[in-house]
């Protein structure tokens, strides 16, 4: 299992829009996993309030479902995304580090299906939440 | 009776024009993915100039699912508010000049996004294309096509609701 973690970790730092991003792994395996985003003004989806785009939170979002999905202890590979809905309950505060959390919770022979959270420093409220199925695949 | 001449045409692309670079210009992180617009009299069609830092799966390569999702929805809010906004414009309520300055009208705001990956996004230019379903007062409901080399191939779908900007121009209201 070891292994399978190192790579999902290898894998998520190597892709290019994450590091545009400043994503950071900070926990991985057993389908569960944490990436942080902080907060940067090119990611202002409003100029007048300084919130980051919810653009941003979707790529945040779903590298992080990815990165659940590929250290699950059932899964042989990479994977993609099938669908993603996300669901957005309030303005992340500027400033403000964004976490997300993803499980996936399910996996088969294809399809693996996966929920996350997102939330800033007032971790009992939650930003965003979502809820996706992506593909299982057998390389990378 | 006569009906009005109408306004040279330069006037009517300049003061359109002005506005829509207005918008777009606006928004840092449509600044970052490098997405532009193209418009055809009120249709707006969104473009994701490809760049290296979009990728999300080296080893295909691929665009990032998330960078996806990011332009549909940019071009999803983009033709919203356009739309939101034209009759303004048009009636010279929006100057684009002051638009320009920073003093723009609130936009409306992603309630849910559901983004449907029907291909992988190759390494190049896309295109999005964005259909207000239903405009209300309070909510509507868009659904935005994004495509690559050919229109009858999408590479992603979505569909998404959204909470209007509420009360007069200067209420700054808040739904959280």
């Amino acid at each position: 299992m070891g292994d399978k973690t190192q790579l999902a970790r290898q894998f998520i730092q190597a892709i290019p829009h994450a590091q545009e991003l400043g994503l950071v792994l900070t926990e991985i395996g057993d389908g569960i996993a944490k990436i942080t985003m902080p907060y940067d003004t090119k990611l202002i989806g409003d100029p007048e309030t300084g919130v980051i785009h919810g653009g941003a939170v979707s790529a945040l979002m779903d590298t992080c479902c990815g990165a659940a999905v590929m250290s699950h202890p059932l899964a042989p590979g990479g994977t993609a995304t099938i669908d993603l809905r996300i669901d957005y309950m309030r303005a992340a505060t500027p400033g403000q580090t964004i976490t997300t959390k993803a499980t996936c919770h399910h996996i088969s022979r294809n399809v693996a299906f996966v929920r996350a959270v997102a939330v800033d420093d007032d971790a009992e409220r939650p930003v965003a939440t979502a809820s996706g199925a992506f593909s299982v695949e057998a390389g990378f | 009776m006569s009906r009005p001449r109408p306004e040279p045409m330069q006037v009517v692309k300049q003061r359109r024009d002005a506005a829509l670079t207005a918008l777009v210009d606006s928004v840092p992180y449509i600044r970052f993915l490098d997405i532009s617009f193209d418009r055809r009299g009120d249709e707006l069609t969104g473009q994701l100039n490809f760049d290296q830092k979009l990728i999300g799966n080296p080893y295909l390569p691929a665009i990032h699912g998330g960078v996806t999702a990011a332009f549909l929805e940019v071009t999803a809010v983009m033709t919203l508010n356009w739309l939101h906004l034209w009759p303004k414009i048009e009636a010279g309520e929006l100057d684009p000049a002051e638009m320009a300055a920073g003093k723009l009208p609130r936009q409306p705001k992603t309630i849910d996004f559901t983004v449907d990956y029907l291909r992988s996004g190759l390494p190049r230019d896309a295109y999005a294309r964005a259909t207000v379903a239903r405009s209300g007062r309070r909510f509507a409901s868009v659904r935005v096509e994004a495509w690559q080399d050919h229109k009858d191939k999408l590479f992603a779908q979505a569909t998404g609701h959204f909470l209007m900007p509420q009360g007069g121009e200067k209420n700054d209201a808040n739904t959280s």
